[in-house]
């Protein structure tokens, strides 16, 4: 019995779970995920885990992920029979987690009694979760949940649930179990209790004065075979019923701990809509691009993990890259460069795990991997300075990156002057665009985006943080030239030459 | 201290110190190790890490400094810097003599001996029968009786020169003719020697432990070893397990002792009478001492492997009204450290600020060592006012109010702030903050917007620092800034011409060039476009 409600049905190769993605912790930490994750667990550390892990695995096949798209759109089209599920998993594992089960492997009385201890609490979920699918196979769509519920309400039929109990009642521990576990519990500690009274007994014949140490601690591993020959003989006689039960017993925990981690997925999908939908923010399912030439066009775009932090609705933007593959971002300080680069990266992943995407509409080739290029504080063991560290880390990156993948740079190579600097990332861009690797590139080296324009119009798409006539931002990108200058100017007379009397901390209070 | 403050009053009654020719001080003034003036403390402001501690590095090295001497507490002796000349100089004078080996090692022994007394007195303290934990009392007066005395005979044979130690002297001298500390000794030696001569036999039968006077018999061991001499082949490993002298004894082998106790009844009544008299046996000074010149001795641990791979230290020379600033063969601590113990080069700067300048403005390409110098240029600072030796040839530095530092810091959402924004608030703040006698040092600050706005703001900044006089570095990697005006001193740092990406840390005063040798940085790591290219289509 398999649930395959996050690994498509058909081959062995599109069941597999993929391989984490190995700049994870990058990502984590540039698209600032945590926060997703933290909305997809709503406190829930299993949840937290999975999220983590499934979002990390991006799938590579568009069936795949069509598949998973099929999955959660019957989940949230009737998430109170997947929370229903989910509940269900989760009493199957909670009470396992409990400890009230001890399981000594070579000891085939407490393998049998742990194995009942279990089953009776395994045996009325599975007689429950058959309720379910008796009650709503029916409205259930997509290929995964049909095909699972089918097997539910043919594999766990009455008659085979009336058989499993029947073997409990007849396993039951009785007198025979009761005593076994009585010696299996005792162990070594009886040895030293039974020579105990013997030699004090021995003791109480000896004239005094003389040293008795010379038995006590001897005598006692010898005396302790009888014990073990009766207790040996009763056990073989228990083994293969006690192994028989106590391997189902575990098959069918493993079924419920596959369920609980397979909805989990979709549990922390259905927690993070809610919270989205809450808050009128919009989401969609995706447009696979099968085809691997670069492809991106979204409306609606906005960072999710900033829209969950602000009280707000985040601001949305509406980017048609058609098949160009770089896209350079300029323009005014903290005027929503850095939020649409990791939007960016967010929605990628989010269509590559099968889940919707923070926007009216997205569509976009399949990567074969994201990178995130983002500037690091100073490195704290002091082995390089920040730009030996910039290309150290984009040296790793050319390491791991190839055709199809996705490059998110966020201020690359700033930490040199802006000759340089640019020159640098003109390099990197030219050598990796024309390897077939679609760039985001936020910067304000002017040099470098203004080269861009000049050079290579018809692949490259230039964008541009807004600014209005009274220098108020409006954390909407549009299609423009980078400009020569930024705003630096602006912050300075606010901060230098209107507040010089005012508290700081007013400061913090007035972005929108 | 309650009653040996009274003992010891009557002999510091006649000065001991004072007859002495070497010291005007008499022992009464004497109070701390790290302060001239008697009854001035150190500040409880220490505790808290200065601001920029991280910034400089200063943060691991203070961890590293005081590693090993958690007890001690140093922490806040190693933030708080001074602003005085004299103490500088008093305890540049106390460090001068600890680099006597044989003082160093008549301060070590006694700590050593100070933290035996401590460890025997809080193991005692734990022990609920009384016989078993006057035992222990005793042994912690007897160890520090031993380790006050032993001191007491260095301080005779070696020759100290700086105002603490003789002070320190002169006080110890007193003590140890007090009354007080003489009758300690006397009759704790006394009671060790009758205690020490008790023998006594312990009998056990089923569950009852009897106790006698000793009645003679012999090592029954030894019997057994002779009787079974005959099998012996050959040496064998020692089976015995080894006991600490502090491991817990159990409840059985106190209520032994205290059986003992009675069967002695007034020899140990005389011991708790000892006890109780003495609960606050260790001289106040002395126990301040003890800690304080962990100060110094930690310090002087810490560099003693640089000095060793034969790197430079000296004491500055510093001013509160001077701001020349003269300094050769300076280097990063925390940096040499490291690379010392990787048997690395550790590379030294000079530089110096006379005459109205006031400013060092360090450009140059990356890796040149930028970030270690302004680092340094920090480090220097405080350390000197910590008034210990600094790492370099020859020094002389300005004592400041105040440090503040600017180092590029990670974007955090959090703040909902932009960098920008985020950098000008604090640099602000430092601003406002600073006076004319504080230290500013930026690091790369506004380097993440447009080069037009790194220009026009480093310029307000740097402009703003050299009107009102402080002693900055500002590290940029805008070259116009380094001839801002006469008050600016350009330092460049400095590349191998014949191996661009080979990183010299050389900091040198010159103009500022412009070259920065980042492509070839950019080589050095296969990020040239035709090995890019070969790299990521591959």
């Amino acid at each position: 019995m398999k649930t395959l409600l996050l690994h498509a049905g058909g081959d062995e190769d599109t069941r597999r779970e993929p391989d984490p993605l190995p700049n994870g912790e990058d990502l984590i930490r540039d698209l600032e995920l945590d926060t997703m994750f933290a909305a997809m667990a709503d406190s829930n550390e299993f949840l937290f885990d999975v999220a983590k892990r499934v979002v990390l695995s991006s799938l590579q096949s568009p069936t795949t992920i069509r598949y998973r798209q099929q999955v959660l759109a019957d989940c949230l089209a009737h998430p109170e029979v997947v929370r229903e599920l989910y509940g269900i998993s989760v009493e199957a594992v909670d009470r396992r987690r409990m400890g009230v089960f001890s399981l000594f492997r070579d000891n085939p009385d407490s393998n049998l009694s742990w194995a009942i201890g279990l089953l009776e609490v395994l045996v009325p979920l599975l007689r429950r979760l058959r309720g379910v699918a008796d009650r709503n196979s029916g409205q259930f769509r997509s290929e995964a949940f049909q095909r699972f519920f089918a097997m539910i309400l043919d594999e766990l039929n009455d008659e085979y649930l009336d058989e499993v109990e029947r073997h409990i009642h007849n396993l039951q521990p009785r007198r025979g179990v009761q005593l076994g576990a009585v010696v299996g519990r005792v162990g070594k500690s009886i040895d030293y209790r039974v020579l105990r009274p013997r030699s004090r007994s021995w003791r109480e014949l000896m004239p005094a004065g003389l040293s008795h140490s010379a038995f006590s601690f001897q005598i006692a591993p010898r005396d302790d075979a009888g014990f073990r020959a009766l207790s040996d003989m009763r056990e073989r006689g228990i083994n293969q019923v006690a192994n028989a039960l106590s391997q189902s017993a575990e098959h069918i925990r493993g079924f419920f701990g596959l369920l609980h981690t397979e909805l989990a997925f979709y549990m922390g999908c259905l927690n993070l809509h809610e919270r989205l939908e809450a808050k009128l923010e919009p989401t969609c399912m995706p447009v696979v691009n099968e085809a691997t030439e670069p492809t991106f066009s979204t409306t609606g775009l906005y960072d999710v993990c900033l829209s969950l932090r602000l009280g707000e609705r985040a601001i949305g933007n509406d980017v048609d890259a058609g098949t160009k593959s770089l896209v350079v971002i300029t323009g005014a300080n903290q005027g929503g460069k850095s939020t649409f680069l990791r939007s960016v990266g967010q929605a990628q992943l989010m269509m590559q795990c099968g889940m919707f995407v923070p926007a009216t509409s997205f569509r976009a080739n399949i990567a074969g991997g994201v990178f995130t290029h983002h500037k690091r504080e100073e490195d704290p063991t002091m082995e390089m300075g920040k730009l030996e560290e910039e290309l150290s880390r984009m040296s790793e990156i050319a390491d791991a990156i190839g055709p199809t993948c996705l490059l998110l740079c966020n201020e690359s190579f700033a930490s040199t002057n802006e000759r340089e600097g640019s020159e640098i990332g003109r390099q990197i861009v030219r050598a990796m665009t024309e390897a077939g690797i679609k760039i985001f590139y936020v910067t304000h080296l002017y040099d470098l985006a203004h080269g861009f324009e000049v050079r290579h119009a018809d692949d490259v798409l230039l964008l541009r943080a807004e600014r209005q006539e009274d220098g108020r931002r409006t954390f909407k990108l549009r299609e423009g030239a980078p400009l020569a200058t930024s705003f630096g100017e602006d912050l300075y007379r606010r901060i230098f030459e209107t507040t010089d009397d005012i508290d700081m901390a007013h400061l913090g209070g007035t972005n929108p | 201290m309650r009653r040996h403050e009274q003992a010891e009053s009557d002999s510091s009654a006649r000065p001991a110190g004072a007859s002495d020719p070497r010291s005007g001080l008499r022992s009464t003034t004497f109070q701390s190790i790290l302060h001239p003036r008697p009854g001035a403390e150190i500040a409880d402001a220490g505790e808290v890490e200065p601001e920029y501690f991280r910034d400089l590095n200063l943060d691991q090295m203070v961890d590293a400094i005081v590693a090993n001497r958690a007890p001690y507490d140093l922490k806040p002796f190693l933030h708080l810097r001074l602003h005085d000349v004299e103490t500088v100089a008093y305890r540049q004078e106390a460090l001068q003599d600890l680099e006597d080996d044989r003082l160093r090692k008549a301060v070590d022994d006694f700590a050593e001996g100070m933290v035996l007394m401590r460890r025997h007195h809080d193991y005692a303290l734990k022990l609920r029968n009384r016989c078993h934990r006057n035992r222990w009392l005793r042994e912690s007066v007897k160890v520090y009786c031993e380790t006050v005395t032993s001191l007491g005979d260095d301080f005779s044979r070696i020759e100290v020169g700086s105002r603490s130690f003789q002070g320190l002297r002169d006080h110890l001298a007193g003590y140890m003719a007090s009354g007080y500390f003489t009758a300690l000794v006397a009759e704790g030696q006394s009671l060790d020697q009758e205690i020490d001569a008790i023998r006594y036999t312990v009998q056990i039968r089923g569950d009852r432990v009897t106790v006698r006077r000793y009645e003679g018999g012999d090592d029954y061991s030894l019997d057994v070893e002779r009787t079974f001499a005959k099998f012996k082949q050959s040496e064998v490993k020692d089976r015995r397990a080894e006991y600490s002298a502090f491991s817990d004894q159990n409840h059985i082998e106190a209520h032994v002792l205290d059986l003992v106790g009675e069967l002695f009844p007034k020899l140990f009544a005389r011991l708790d009478d000892y006890c109780s008299r003495n609960r606050d046996f260790v001289d106040e000074q002395l126990a301040r001492f003890d800690r304080e010149v962990q100060f110094y001795l930690a310090y002087l641990d810490y560099i003693a492997p640089l000095r060793e791979a034969g790197l430079m230290f000296c004491y500055p020379q510093v001013s509160t009204r001077s701001k020349e600033t003269h300094v050769t063969g300076a280097f990063d601590l925390s940096l040499a450290t490291k690379l010392v113990h990787q048997q690395g080069e550790v590379v030294r700067n000079d530089f110096h600020l006379s005459g109205g300048e006031r400013a060092l403005v360090v450009t140059g390409p990356n890796q040149g060592g930028k970030t270690t110098f302004a680092r340094m240029f920090g480090q220097l600072h405080h350390l000197g006012a910590l008034g210990y030796p600094i790492p370099g040839e020859a020094a002389e530095l300005f004592l400041p109010d105040r440090i503040f530092t600017h180092f590029e810091r990670e974007e955090q959402l959090e703040t909902l702030r932009g960098k920008l924004e985020d950098e000008l608030v604090r640099v602000h703040a430092i601003l406002s903050e600073a006076t004319p006698d504080s230290i500013v040092i930026m690091n790369e600050s506004f380097s993440s917007t447009t080069l037009n706005d790194t220009l026009l703001l480093g310029t307000e900044m740097l402009q703003r620092m050299v009107d009102l006089g402080l002693l900055c570095v500002y590290v940029t990697f805008v070259d116009e800034l380094a001839s801002l005006s006469e008050a600016t001193v350009s330092m460049v740092a400095m590349i191998d011409p014949d191996d661009p990406a080979r990183r010299t840390f050389r900091i040198i005063r010159r103009p500022a060039d412009g070259l920065a040798y980042a492509a070839a940085i950019a080589r050095k790591y296969g990020l040239g476009y035709a090995q890019l290219k070969g790299r990521v289509e591959s």
